[in-house]
């Protein structure tokens, strides 16, 4: 069947059955390849977008449920006009293998949305549910904190 | 035959195995005399039949762009920038001219593992040396092209000039496309360290804008016109036999192929979601298998039988250690390499052909597993890599290619697959539970080590597939014959490289025990240098010593290593003294500080940890607050890329020494999510503070891992300082620490 979904700014009639994660629909039907699949269990953060300004889990939402416009790390910046988050992870060098990296900047973004200039703590808080495995966590964090000081 | 699978769930039996000594540690070249690719490099690291001409690694196309084949990959380190950085250099081109191309069987060298944090300090050589050659080769073409002697050009950004003349032409001219054959010499010079322009600089990764963009081609994201996709079923419990599917269990999924051979069960179907739906849905009965029980983990592993002894170093007489001899044991727990992309493979098998895409770090390995695995000639196969989630080490992707290969041959159609969380926290290959006892005393002055006897039992680190099937999953799966155990990496740095005149370690090498288990970050170094550093810590205090000055009096015949221990002290703002000269027991919080020292694999990166930890004497929450580490590996090629490594290899470290145990049942390994293995998360994360030593004229050593072993013991001295307990099983968790403290 088809479900109407808009993504980046624009609409999409995909046809999915109206349990299919929107993790699935995003990659698989609109070949968007930032959202990660990490676990399908709402524990890491690889799969992250942003639903009504909010930081989601990609990965458990039906997409039938889905009844806001998303946005992915693709419809927040491009190289030639990238968010100020997308700006400070490489100018901090912030990943390694970069697999959690997407999730992380829109979940950063997300949070600067919500708190132009974030302490330390409320950075930790809002990226706590991202998991990193390489360790890179001391240069996200820097790269959040340069990012909100580029927009103040 | 059945035997294999026994085998493989640690059951005793009739095994195959055969034994070899683990290659000895390559010697190092020196950066202003480097061996050339005629130089003998040995597997698994070094790689074999390299290219003995400049084609074979570099190519220079007509505008200007140099491509490099280089035999190690990319895991998310950043080698592909440092490599590039090394060839701008020696080539005189710009950096950004220089593209590596991802490693593919049929036309980049076989330099074997990417691994062993090697590929820098072996892998690099002879790509140097062929720039190195290259840009000979460019010269004489100019010296023609000119009519003048080779002696009058200079070389600078990708162009050649006559010297006081106004006379240049670009590489790319003088090459017109051409291949640049011309044997690599080993004579040929390869340029001072002092002329180095691009090494030494923090250039930025190639790699991360795609990474940052959502955009970089991981092997998860790759789409293979007409590719289905597959997902595996696996026994439960483990080892168990396949005895029945209920395929009108998944009759309402459609296009659904079902694949079984042995206890090999995957799916195959035209939606990802749809595979993972019928993966979920498919009633399967499974018979047998198991693991024997466990309550005690020390005991489990040294029920595992034994199969070869080997002394690592047997110097002087440790046989007066007596029962007044301070002693103790270490343990370490099964971990896993937690990627958090779980595994992916993807396979295109058909007309007696197959095309493999891995994030593998071995491609010629994996390739010859898969062709014995699908019945075809090596050359019928071809294995490239694509980078996917970081591995740490031998994680699932090997296996997932191999699952990918085999849904691939039977639906003859590409098929990728990806393993789902649980499968990649249970089934890919652990990093190796150990022991480590010591024993020793010191000397009539009590300040010095007299004698030192060590017994380490360990599985081999290395169960990757080499050839032989019956190191891949899949391969066990269908049972084959069991693959042959190559011991490696269990005795890595159970030697330490303090001066000590009685001195004997002894390694048990164990059958591959409960879990099947492999390479993980630093091998057997991460569990022995946990517990040498440790009991150095037990050693000092038991002679009043300060840590610090008590190390350095072991090491005093290795200036470089006092330097670092200098290097260290100053950036911590050390104060030697006694460990745990003053804990305060009515305190809700103590505080305390831990060293470490390593030389990696006892010829490789000088590394040394300052840990500063604060304990909840109630809870026996332990925090890291801070960690000093002063590193010395050679000539640096890119400080911050570096840097990103130490700090990469100190949290992933941390999070291994507080957290991470592998927990199992008899019907295999029950910790499969983020909950039930939890790993360390933003709030948790200490000040990394780090100190390079760069020495441009020594040869480069490698990064990629020797952190991680200094930091367990780091944290564990650290906490017997702040509260007077010492910790010798890793993880130290809450309800450890706590428990301690109640008994002390």
């Amino acid at each position: 069947m088809s479900i109407r979904i808009t993504v980046n700014g624009k609409e999409h009639d995909v046809r999915a059955t109206p349990d299919t994660p929107l993790l699935y629909v995003l990659r698989d039907e609109l070949e968007l390849d930032g959202p990660k699949f990490g676990c399908g269990l709402a524990q890491c953060g690889a799969c992250t977008v942003i639903v009504k300004g909010r930081a989601t889990r990609s990965c458990v939402i039906p997409v039938a449920a889905v009844d806001s416009p998303v946005t992915t790390v693709e419809g927040l910046g491009t190289p030639a006009h990238p968010h100020p988050v997308q700006r400070a992870f490489i100018a901090e060098q912030a990943a390694q293998c970069g697999y959690c990296i997407s999730g992380m900047v829109v979940a950063a973004a997300a949070l600067l949305e919500q708190h132009h200039a974030p302490t330390d703590a409320q950075i930790h808080q809002a990226l706590d549910g991202n998991l990193c495995r390489c360790g890179s966590h001391l240069r996200i964090a820097r790269a959040v904190k340069r990012a909100a000081g580029e927009r103040a | 035959m059945r035997l294999a699978r026994r085998d493989f769930l640690a059951r005793t039996g009739g095994i195959v195995v055969a034994f070899t000594i683990p290659s000895a540690a390559l010697a190092q070249p020196s950066p202003t005399k480097p061996a050339g690719p005629s130089v003998p490099e040995t597997n698994p690291v070094g790689g074999t039949g390299l290219p003995s001409s400049v084609d074979g690694w570099l190519a220079l196309d007509r505008a200007g762009i140099v491509t490099v084949r280089f035999g190690k990959v990319e895991l998310g380190t950043g080698i592909a920038t440092a490599i590039s950085q090394i060839v701008a250099d020696e080539l005189d081109v710009p950096f950004a001219s220089v593209k590596v191309a991802e490693a593919d069987t049929s036309d980049t060298p076989d330099q074997g593992y990417t691994a062993g944090s090697a590929s820098l300090s072996t892998g690099a050589i002879p790509v140097r040396q062929a720039a190195a050659e290259a840009r000979l080769a460019i010269l004489d073409l100019a010296a023609t092209h000119f009519g003048v002697g080779a002696d009058r050009l200079e070389t600078a950004a990708g162009a050649v000039t006559v010297r006081g003349e106004n006379r240049r032409a670009t590489y790319a001219e003088l090459v017109d496309g051409q291949a640049l054959h011309r044997t690599i010499a080993t004579a040929t010079k390869v340029k001072d360290p002092d002329d180095y322009r691009v090494v030494g600089k923090s250039i930025p990764r190639v790699d991360l804008p795609g990474k940052v963009f959502g955009s970089y081609a991981y092997l998860q994201n790759m789409r293979i016109p007409g590719m289905l996709h597959g997902r595996v079923i696996r026994p439960s419990p483990i080892g168990a036999m396949l005895t029945s599917v209920d395929e009108a269990s998944i009759a309402g999924l459609p296009g659904v192929r079902i694949v079984k051979r042995d206890a090999f069960l995957g799916v195959v179907a035209p939606s990802e979601w749809t595979a993972i739906q019928a993966m979920r849905r498919l009633k399967v009965t499974w018979t047998g298998g198991g693991l024997a029980p466990v309550t005690d983990l020390a005991a489990a592993i040294r029920s595992v039988p034994m199969l070869s002894e080997k002394a690592v170093i047997d110097t002087g007489d440790v046989s007066a250690l007596g029962a007044d001899a301070l002693s103790a044991t270490y343990i370490w727990p099964y971990q896993t390499h937690g990627s958090i992309g779980p595994s992916c493979g993807i396979a295109d098998v058909r007309d007696g052909k197959a095309t493999i895409w891995s994030s593998t770090q071995g491609i010629f390995f994996l390739r010859s597993a898969i062709a014995t695995l699908l019945a075809l000639p090596n050359s019928a196969v071809r294995l490239k890599y694509v980078e996917g989630s970081g591995c740490y080490g031998h994680n699932g992707s090997d296996d997932a290619a191999a699952d990918a290969a085999l849904l691939s041959q039977a639906v003859g159609a590409p098929v990728r697959v990806q393993w789902m969380r649980d499968q990649e926290h249970g089934w890919d290959p652990k990093g190796p539970a150990m022991i480590v006892t010591h024993s020793a005393a010191l000397d009539a002055t009590q300040q010095r080590i007299s004698a030192w006897r060590s017994d380490v039992w360990s599985p081999s680190h290395s169960t990757r597939p080499q050839g032989d099937v019956g190191n891949l999953l899949a391969g066990k799966l269908i049972d084959v014959p069991a693959a042959k155990v190559t011991f490696v990496g269990g005795d890595r740095d159970a030697k330490v490289n303090y001066q000590i005149p009685n001195y004997r370690v002894t390694m048990h090498n164990l059958r591959d025990g409960f879990l099947h288990s492999s390479a993980m970050r630093g091998l057997g170094g991460t569990q022995n240098t946990f517990a040498n550093e440790s009991f150095m810590d037990e050693l000092a205090a038991a002679a009043k010593a300060g840590p610090l000055a008590f190390r350095r009096a072991h090491l005093a015949n290795d200036a470089r290593a006092l330097d670092l221990l200098a290097a260290l002290a100053k950036l911590g703002a050390w104060q030697d003294r006694p460990a745990a000269a003053s804990v305060d027991r009515t305190a809700v919080t103590s505080r305390g500080r831990g060293l470490s020292f390593v030389r990696y694999e006892n010829t490789e990166a000088y590394v040394a940890c300052i840990a500063d930890v604060a304990v909840n004497r109630k809870s026996g929450q332990v925090r890291v607050e801070r960690l000093a580490i002063a590193h010395d590996c050679g000539l640096i090629v890119n400080p911050n890329g570096l840097r990103n490594q130490i700090e990469g290899n100190a949290i992933q470290a941390m999070s291994r020494t507080l957290k991470e145990r592998v927990a199992f049942n008899t019907s295999g390994v029950t910790s499969l999510d983020w909950h039930s293995y939890p790993i360390v998360r933003f709030s948790d994360v200490p000040d990394v503070n780090i100190v390079l030593i760069d020495r441009p004229h020594e040869p480069i050593l490698g990064a990629g891992e020797a952190t991680t072993t200094v930091i367990a013991p780091a944290i564990g001295n650290a906490i017997h300082d702040a509260t007077g307990i010492r910790l010798r099983e890793v993880p130290f968790t809450p309800d450890r620490v706590a428990a301690a403290l109640r008994s002390a």
